[in-house]
């Protein structure tokens, strides 16, 4: 396994290489290429999957088509495990989230992520602690003193089971010393209008899961988890947007930063040309306006990480959810 | 009134030649998807979501939901004809569409379902046009036990329907959960029953289950009893769909009815799947020719058909005015509403004025098209019935196990789908009814998930059920619904002794 990842690194290596020099012999598909969503129809990886398909297929990226599929029963561990058993095929590309090397930790599926080669992580969703439009707090401080005096009374919802959303709960529950009733949802979306019938008392939805419920005043984000604040935009309610909401930290909830990466997986066992194209191939897709006008939308974070920048953000971030899993008994293997 | 200022705005935006020319493409296409298990409406939206990128935002809407009611309708056809549902909404349909249709009667069968689902679906479309701001606030009520509240009245009334001893109700019942629980659980997260098959953490989807039960099924009955159709009238026979729907206004009150539980279900939304069944159980129960239901009813075809497609036009609303879509085509739709840069939601409604309504008068205009277009095709598919039974069987093969692969492009889906046709064959063989373990496959893991979101809520009391009114009378319906019959039935063994059996305690 680990001599795996060692091959995705030099591979990596080479490809990042191989850009700098077209002179090496380069790969090009010849025949049709598939997205595999590791998500159903709609969520925020299926929008990713679709968006970069739209994309290359405007600019021409390849001539080849691009069809998107949705592999996305079992948390997505069925778009993972097909990518495993694919192992060479370099017509496959997977997207996906963190769950790529979080869901193993936890569950016992069938894969992980070093089944797989990594080709980047093209952007960060950030995460917001959302209260219901009415609630009586008006700081997160406001809201976790609340919490803090009835211990387990308090409703956090969320998407899935020991995913992103139960890690940040717990996280919060660690650094400010109060304990909540997490309730695990299908989705995000799910878990905002729970939050807007006032079933639950709040949940840490990403920007674009909850857009709509903002403007439309049935919930409110109290704090984000970001080290600095989200970027000026367009107003979302009549006086505020996304600037004005305060990071936790200012407002006194000691989490610098949360953010869930969108990666971009090929099979194992490909050839290090064949990684250096879609490589190239994201990059080109970030290029474009279509692209940028895609983050604004959705209130992500652009990033680009590939070969060893990816790797080390993976290192960190499975050391960083492997202690809240290992204090959690969450740990399969 | 300000509503029907808006819909008048807005059948100026549908009613111009390019979007009604996209609504009979959009139709057509629909129909396809829908006649052809497997492709299914969700998958067919999906591929034409693309070739929507360049588009108005309104006349892509147009085009997609027109898919949809297409889809809607194109489900019945093979239900109806080879006992195959091509979407799981239309199982129910097959109780009495599938006898009828081998009665030799296969185009008053279809032309009832096709003008049911009609009325259904503008029934539907009222409602949103009238009630969306209301409708969209009860939706709201409804958190994880209420769900439980719906689902556990959806089985209570599918249940306690009789016609079979209640324990082989209860074994197909149980079989079913089993089925629903394969895969990853939500609320643990934790991987199950995938008896060391990897690709089963994706769980088993329905539709391959489906195909194998009733199609896979059927077939291997039919080849043993050397199966005979009944002459079926060998002229094209317009006249027959006209008389069929002539007659339908007879079952006025079931339509209404069965109108009313589908747009509730597809409000709530417990989905135009549950939403068929429920409807069928309780058109059984209160129907006076109850004996005849399974054998060919009309009112068996009018129940479920109305009920689906009440659930699925209003499934719409929840995805426009909250952002939760009410079917896996809302979902879809919903992916597309925002690479479009719309953002679905309350504001939506105030924001894309013209979107909304030019898209809700679509549906209005859209179903007519619809239904135009099936009807007129009603004596083409009945034809088919005609087609002997030596190439018959071959093709509803092929059709079950291209549809069974082409759910997740998996060949283990195919072999799936074929055991599923051996369970379905020893069901009929050992006569055990499948409708209790196709509801419990549906709608098993979300019941589930329900309860035990529930439990986590209330800390493991069950006092959360009766919680509030809302709660509290579901749950109450449901036991009722699920316990009459067994008093009924206890009184009427008893009748001559005197009478032990107390009222049901909700």
């Amino acid at each position: 396994m680990r001599l795996a990842t060692g091959i995705a690194i030099l591979a990596l290596g080479a490809t990042l290489g191989s850009i700098a020099t077209p002179a090496l012999a380069e790969w090009h598909p010849t025949k049709p290429i598939e997205f595999v969503a590791t998500a159903g129809p709609g969520g925020g990886t299926d929008n990713l999957a679709r968006t970069i398909q739209s994309i290359i297929t405007k600019h021409k990226l390849t001539d080849q088509p691009v069809i998107v599929v949705n592999k996305g029963g079992g948390s997505g561990a069925e778009g993972y495990t097909y990518g495993k058993a694919l192992a060479g095929d370099p017509y496959k590309v997977i997207f996906g989230t963190s769950n790529a090397w979080q869901q193993p930790m936890v569950s016992k599926v069938a894969f992980k992520h070093t089944d797989l080669t990594p080709i980047a992580a093209l952007a960060q969703d950030e995460f917001l602690l959302w209260v219901k439009q009415d609630a009586p707090y008006k700081t997160v401080t406001d809201y976790l003193k609340a919490v803090a005096a009835k211990p387990g009374d308090f409703k956090m919802g969320g998407a899935q089971s020991k995913d992103t959303d139960e890690v940040l709960t717990r996280l919060i529950e660690k650094t400010a010393n109060v304990k909540f009733t997490y309730i695990p949802f299908k989705s995000g979306a799910e878990a905002a209008v729970q939050l807007a019938g006032g079933h639950i008392d709040s949940h840490v939805n990403n920007p674009s899961e909850s857009l709509g419920q903002w403007r439309g005043g049935t919930q409110r984000p109290l704090c984000a988890f970001t080290s600095e604040r989200l970027p000026k935009g367009p107003l979302i309610t009549a006086t505020e947007g996304w600037h004005d909401v305060p990071t936790c930290v200012e407002s006194g909830l000691n989490i610098p930063r949360f953010q869930q990466p969108r990666t971009v997986w090929l099979p194992g066992k490909v050839t290090p040309d064949q990684v250096a194209f879609y490589v190239a191939m994201m990059k080109k897709a970030q290029a474009t306006p279509e692209w940028k006008e895609y983050i604004e939308r959705t209130s992500q974070t652009e990033t680009f990480l590939a070969g060893p920048d990816f790797e080390k953000f993976m290192t960190e971030d499975i050391e960083r959810v492997h202690k809240i899993a290992a204090e959690q008994g969450w740990l399969v293997n | 009134m300000e509503n029907v200022d808006a819909l008048m705005h807005g059948f100026g935006i549908a009613v111009t030649v390019p979007h009604l020319a996209l609504m009979v493409v959009g139709v057509l296409l629909g129909i396809l998807v829908g006649v052809l298990p497997g492709l299914g409406a969700p998958n067919g939206v999906s591929l034409l979501l693309p070739l929507t990128f360049g588009m108005q935002p309104v006349s892509a809407i147009i085009l997609l939901s027109s898919m949809y009611w297409g889809a809607l309708f194109g489900g019945s056809v093979t239900s109806i004809l080879f006992n195959i549902p091509g979407e799981p909404s239309s199982v129910a349909t097959t109780f009495d569409g599938y006898p009828m249709a081998r009665d030799g009667r296969p185009t008053t069968a279809l032309a009832t379902a096709f003008g049911s689902a009609a009325f259904g679906a503008l029934v539907g479309v009222v409602l949103i046009t009238f009630l969306a701001a209301w409708v969209a606030k009860a939706a709201l009520a409804f958190g994880p036990p209420e769900f439980f509240a719906v689902y556990f009245l959806a089985f209570a009334s599918f249940v306690g329907m009789g016609g079979y001893p209640p324990i082989k109700t209860l074994v197909s019942l149980s079989i079913g959960f089993a089925i629903a629980a394969i895969g990853i659980d939500t609320v643990s997260g934790a991987v199950r029953l995938t008896m060391g098959v990897d690709e089963l953490v994706k769980g088993v989807n329905f539709i391959v289950a489906v195909m194998g039960l009733f199609g896979i099924g059927e077939l291997l009955i039919a080849t043993e009893e050397s199966f005979q159709l009944k002459s079926v009238s060998s002229r094209v026979d317009w006249r027959e769909v006209v008389r069929t729907i002539a007659t339908l206004p007879r079952h006025g009150v079931a339509m209404l009815r069965s109108a009313a539980i589908g747009c509730w279900m597809g409000i709530t939304p417990g989905g135009p799947t549950a939403a068929s069944f429920m409807s069928y159980a309780i058109a059984k129960r209160l129907s006076r020719r109850s004996q005849a239901f399974g054998r060919g009813e009309p009112e068996g075809i009018v129940a479920p058909e109305t009920a689906d497609h009440a659930a699925g036009t209003s499934a719409l609303l929840p995805m426009l005015s909250l952002g939760i879509p009410g079917s896996a085509t809302a979902a879809v739709m919903m992916g597309g509403l925002m690479i479009w840069g719309l953002n679905p939601g309350p504001m939506l409604f105030i924001e894309q004025k013209d979107f909304v309504w030019g898209l809700i008068a679509s549906m209005y205009v859209g179903n007519i098209v619809a239904v135009v277009l099936v009807l007129a095709t009603v004596p083409v598919f009945a034809a088919l019935m005609r087609v002997p039974f030596y190439l018959i069987a071959p093709l509803i093969l092929i059709i079950c196990t291209v549809g069974a692969y082409s759910v997740s492009n998996s060949y283990l889906d195919v072999l799936l789908m074929l055991g599923f046709g051996v369970v379905g064959y020893l069901f009929k063989k050992l006569s055990y009814p499948l409708a209790p373990l196709v509801l419990a496959t549906v709608i098993g893991d979300k019941a589930e998930d329900a309860f035990r979101q529930s439990m986590l809520m209330s800390k493991g009391s069950l006092g959360i059920f009766v919680s509030n009114g809302l709660v509290g009378s579901l749950m109450a319906a449901g036991l009722i619904l699920l316990l009459l019959p067994l008093l009924l039935q206890l009184r009427r063994l008893r009748a001559p002794k005197p009478s032990f059996d107390q009222e049901p305690s909700p």
